[in-house]
């Protein structure tokens, strides 16, 4: 089947601190059509999110497909607080780029 | 108190931290709005200024900002009401604001009027007694409850207030209120409340502005929005020539920043955002209906924001172009370690390799394991109870860098760049120790509020 990346087929892919012990990260889309093939595909699940990122499930503190933003939503625990010593990235703002390349099925 | 119509405008996401954009906040202050409101704080930017007790902005934006406003506000005589003071919304980050709006009030001849402030610190020995009688103090996002242990290792509490003491400043009769630290959305829902409108519209009305123009497109910070409620709805307008407020961007923002699009929690109970319908209304107007706000049961809980120190400490930075050191930078870091571990044996500190182009944003989440970079900056902090330790470990574990060891290199003049040849003191390292909340019987008792004529 063919498939497209995520990065072009979203408005907009982001993270950011969701308070300081979590990540948010927030996958919208510009049209409803666009966003309910993403959906229905199941590509993008609470699976193959942890699988990308190399976590436990259990890391894993919430999977929201978000209808009325066109947005699917997710977010994870730190194993650290924001900023605690070592920190890479105070804002959690630099974590998503990875899921640019999420192959999405799309009709032929 | 029966107006129709309330319109707040909300200048600036977090006051201060970058300017407000000025030709916006004008456009929007032309249209005469009822209310000045802007928050000033985040728990974003980590544990070092709460803990530290300084700022994370720079005084000379904040004045900018707090200026926009106070002359809008007393211009038109209505009120102007900040949350979060100076970042971390500490005692000492309110009184700097109070002198900040003195200072204003004295260098633009303003006629007097009312300012009042409340305190939002909390000593940890207050919450060590509420402990002790027998009161959990419950964790958030997944923590465990507080133990002694880990309030015993905070420096510096903050309980983050709801619209209470804000109602009751404007109750009191204040013009300007200096806030300590507050939830975002409580800042505008408390004006709304107080002008009595109901408490979905209110909160919804916080939600949305509490950004700014975070909730318009294209994307662009430090804009002005305003919001306008009544009793049925909410709109939310960007002030920004090139900006709109659309059904996509407004809907969008209801996820920024919190784990769950849905609910959001504030002392006092939880917005419910599950069936808001969004609207065009008009070019630049989103109007949102259906946002419920359920009331808590029981007693008001206040969420308590905790930052303790970890140690005083030094960065060191490391650049690597070798290929063959590139390949083999573990082994560098190793080196370096030991070479630290050898000098300093037992003594207290910790190190900590950031190595960009390989993985220094995302560590363990990157899923990239193969590095490709060409080059390599290597960040080196280094931690302890002594600033003499933190010193030298960060400086051995930095220079062992140039002194590798390994096997095939073929650089033997060493293997590392160096921007500086030494290492830097900075702010030392904190901890968020507390996320929790705390059962209050006064939904005030955490937050003194004080009023002063300004003349």
């Amino acid at each position: 089947m063919k498939t497209m990346k995520l990065v072009d087929l979203a408005k907009t892919i982001r993270s950011k601190n969701a308070g300081v012990d979590r990540i948010t990260f927030d996958i919208i889309f510009r049209e409803p059509e666009t966003y309910y093939m993403v959906k229905n595909s199941g590509a993008i699940s609470p699976d193959s999110v942890c699988a990308l990122f190399g976590i436990e499930k259990t890391r894993l503190a919430d999977f929201v497909e978000f209808d009325p933003g066109y947005a699917i939503k997710f977010t994870i625990n730190r194993t650290q607080p924001s900023g605690s010593f070592g920190e890479g990235d105070v804002f959690g703002c630099q974590q998503y780029p990875p899921l640019y390349d999420f192959e999405i099925p799309v009709a032929e | 108190m029966s107006k129709e119509t309330l319109r707040i405008i909300s200048p600036n996401g977090h006051l201060g931290f970058a300017p407000t954009k000025e030709e916006s906040f004008w456009l929007g202050a032309a249209t005469k709005p009822d209310y000045y409101c802007c928050d000033s704080g985040s728990d974003d930017i980590g544990p070092v200024p709460l803990g530290a007790d300084k700022c994370a902005s720079h005084p000379e934006h904040q004045k900018h900002d707090l200026e926009l406003m106070l002359l809008a506000a007393r211009e038109q005589n209505v009120p102007m009401i900040i949350g979060s003071s100076g970042d971390t919304g500490t005692n000492s980050r309110v009184d700097m604001y109070v002198g900040f709006i003195k200072e204003l009030a004295k260098k633009h001849h303003l006629a007097p009027f009312k300012l009042a402030y409340f305190y939002s610190e909390v000593e940890p020995a207050e919450i060590r007694r509420r402990m002790e009688a027998g009161q959990v103090i419950e964790g958030l996002d997944g923590r465990t409850d507080l133990t002694f242990e880990e309030l015993d290792g905070t420096d510096r509490i903050v309980a983050v207030a709801g619209v209470h003491p804000f109602i009751k400043a404007l109750e009191m009769g204040a013009d300007v209120i200096i806030g300590g630290r507050s939830s975002d959305a409580a800042v505008f829902a408390a004006p709304a409340i107080y002008e009595g409108f109901p408490d979905h519209i209110a909160y919804y009305c916080g939600k949305v502005l509490e950004c700014a123009s975070f909730c318009c497109e294209p994307y662009g910070a430090k804009e002005s929005v305003i919001g306008t409620i009544t009793k049925d709805d909410v709109k939310v307008t960007a002030c920004a020539p090139f900006q709109r407020c659309t059904v996509a961007s407004v809907a969008g923002h209801a996820m920024y920043e919190r784990t769950n699009p849905y609910y959001e929690y504030v002392a006092g109970g939880m917005m419910d955002m599950s069936e808001c319908v969004y609207e065009q209304f008009d070019e630049k107007t989103c109007r949102i209906t259906g946002a419920k706000f359920v009331p808590i049961e029981g007693k008001v809980k206040v969420k308590l924001e905790g930052s303790g120190k970890v140690g005083e400490r030094y960065m060191g930075m490391a650049g690597i172009r070798d290929p063959y050191t590139i390949k083999h930078i573990d082994k560098v870091i190793d080196w370096a370690k030991s070479q630290a571990k050898e000098r300093l044996g037992d003594k207290p500190y910790q190190l900590s390799y950031r190595i960009f182009g390989k993985n220094g944003v995302m560590g363990d989440l990157e899923p990239i394991k193969e590095t490709k970079s060409h080059e390599l900056l290597v960040v080196v902090e280094g931690v302890s109870p002594d600033m003499k330790v933190a010193e030298e470990a960060t400086l051995i574990g930095t220079r062992q860098i140039f002194y590798a060891r390994l096997p095939e290199v073929k650089g033997t003049a060493g293997t590392a760049a160096f921007v500086l040849d030494e290492v830097t003191e900075i702010s030392p390292a904190y901890r968020w120790t507390l996320n929790h909340t705390v059962e209050v019987d006064d939904p005030l008792e955490l937050f003194p509020i004080t009023m002063i004529d300004i003349e």
